[in-house]
Parts: C-alpha cells; structure tokens; sequence
C-alpha cells in the first residue's frame, strides 16, 4: 500500500507545515454533545498544537460554529478528516476561499 | 472520589476508577448496544484473510439512522445547506474507503471497554472487595474514544441538536420515559470529563 509507506515519520511532521499555496482545509463544525475539554484535547493529541492553540480553535468551534483546524493537500486533509471522523468530531473539508 | 477518574499516581498516565455493580451493568449494555448498531466487522466474516480486508470497500450512502449518521458523517459539503452533486460525488467516495475502517476503530474501542468492565468485575468477584477499573495510558485513550461515541448515539435519540434542548432534557420531571437515558448521558459526560483531565498535559 503506498499510501502507507509514504509516511514516514519526517513527512508526517512537514505536513503540518503551513502550505498557503495549497487549497484545502479542514473544517471542524459545533456539535451540542462533545465536550469543551476533549474537543481541546483531540486538537492537541492529533494536530500537535498547543494548549493555547488549541483551546482557541476549541472556542471558535464552540462560539463561532465552525474553525478551521488544518490546512494542506485534498488528500492530506481527507486524512485529518478522517482523524476527526475517529474522534467523533464533526468535520469536512472543502477548498479554502 | 468514587465514581470518577482519577490520575494514576506517578505521572506515568493512566487512570483508575471505583465502580459499583450497577455502574458496571449500565456501562456494559450501553456499550454493548452500540456495538450492535456498528455491527459486526464485515472483512472477518466474509474471509479469514487479513490481506482481504483491505480490499472491503464501505457503502457509499450515509447510514439512514441518525446516531449512526452522527459517527459516519459525510466529509464534504456544508452541513448549513443542502450538499451540491459534487459535494455528494466526493462523501461518497471518501465513505467508501474509509467508512469500514472507522467502523473497525469504534468497534475495537468499545470491545476494549467491555473487556476492562468484565476484568475489574471479575477480579472484584475473586476479592470480594468493590470493583476497582485500572486503565493505562493507551487503555484510557479507547475509553474516551469510547465514551465520547456513546455519547454522541445516545445525545442523538435523545434529539440533542443545540444546547438549549440540552436544558430542557436536563429539567424533565422524573415520571418522563426519557429521563433514564438523560442521567446515563449526565453520568457518561461525568465519566468523560473526569478521564480526559487524566490526560491533559
């Protein structure tokens, strides 16, 4: 399965790199359900950010309804959907405008 | 305090909690019951083969039932209007290669639950003593996966779609048909909450 061999650990950290010129993102949207804290958590376990970070995002989602968590390839970005998808959080991913 | 997480003592993570026979049977049929709405893990009954499993593609269409539809939602499209054929295109595909994976993944998080309720109760059978659940770090990891999906399936058949019909299921009286399930989802929240203030770092 070459998807799988291509990820090695040092691509999976350039991933996260921020790619402008890459147009898609991941969208996380509010649910009633998922807690303040493990919605916090779940942003600093798989994305790596900090808690700051990622408890800034959490409150977007929360009080905004939607934040962006990620940005990168389409493919990159199915993946982190998928991530969210695991988490049961409430994610898509669509082209950044 | 019993009934809630704590950390483990040695910083190493990993948590631990004290649960009666009651909580036990409670947490085990809920668990239990989501399990069978997930279903059984269709590449193990079709073929024994391994390899087989990656080749099992999932369903294309969102599952018609909305707990289910809540855990598998689609990957593209914006959930304030109603999806375009593109968008449709595009869930579909993403379903079909992901969709029985993620079904894998819950299902073995909340095989893990049952087996540790099953440990701790028997271990508290042999010892006579109260029902002690001791979780590792990896361990506590499929239990808030766990948790948060029971949560999501029963917040769904309760109609949980904003926080203010959380409110009023919260103020039901208690002759109210709903108002068992209502405590269960208080209590997993209570669970939850508890647990990932274990992990935080």
């Amino acid at each position: 399965m070459p998807v799988e061999i291509e990820r090695t650990e040092e691509q999976s950290a350039s991933e996260r790199a921020p790619a402008p010129d890459v147009p898609w993102v991941t969208v996380v949207h509010n649910d009633p359900v998922n807690l303040m804290s493990y919605v916090t958590y779940v942003f600093q376990t798989y994305f790596g950010y900090s808690k700051d970070k990622a408890k800034k995002l959490m409150l977007d989602v929360h009080h905004k309804g939607r934040a962006v968590v990620s940005q990168g390839s389409r493919e990159e970005m199915e993946r982190d959907v998928q991530a969210m998808h695991g988490y049961g959080l409430w994610a898509t991913l669509q082209r950044d405008r | 305090m019993p009934g809630y997480f704590e950390p483990l003592p040695g910083g190493e993570g990993g948590a631990s909690i004290t649960l009666d026979d009651g909580e036990i049977s409670v947490l085990r049929s809920l668990t239990v019951q989501l399990l069978e709405l997930i279903g059984p893990d269709q590449s193990e009954s079709e073929n024994a083969d391994p390899l087989n499993a990656l080749f099992v593609e999932g369903p294309s269409e969102p599952p018609t039932d909305p707990a289910l539809a809540r855990l598998f939602p689609d990957a593209y499209g914006d959930p304030e209007s109603p999806p375009d054929q593109a968008a449709r295109t595009r869930s579909a595909e993403f379903r079909r290669f992901t969709e029985s994976e993620l079904r894998t993944q819950k299902r073995d998080r909340l095989l893990a639950v049952v087996h540790a309720l099953d440990e701790a109760r028997s271990a508290r059978a042999e010892s006579g003593g109260e029902a002690v659940l001791t979780l590792d770090r990896a361990a506590s990891d499929s239990w808030l996966g766990g948790l948060n999906d029971l949560r999501l399936v029963i917040g769904a058949r309760l109609g949980i779609e904003d926080e203010s019909t959380t409110e009023k299921l919260f103020d039901l009286p208690d002759e109210d048909p709903r108002k068992p399930m209502v405590i269960a989802f208080l209590w997993l929240g209570s669970l939850q909450e508890t647990l990932v203030e274990t992990l935080l770092p």
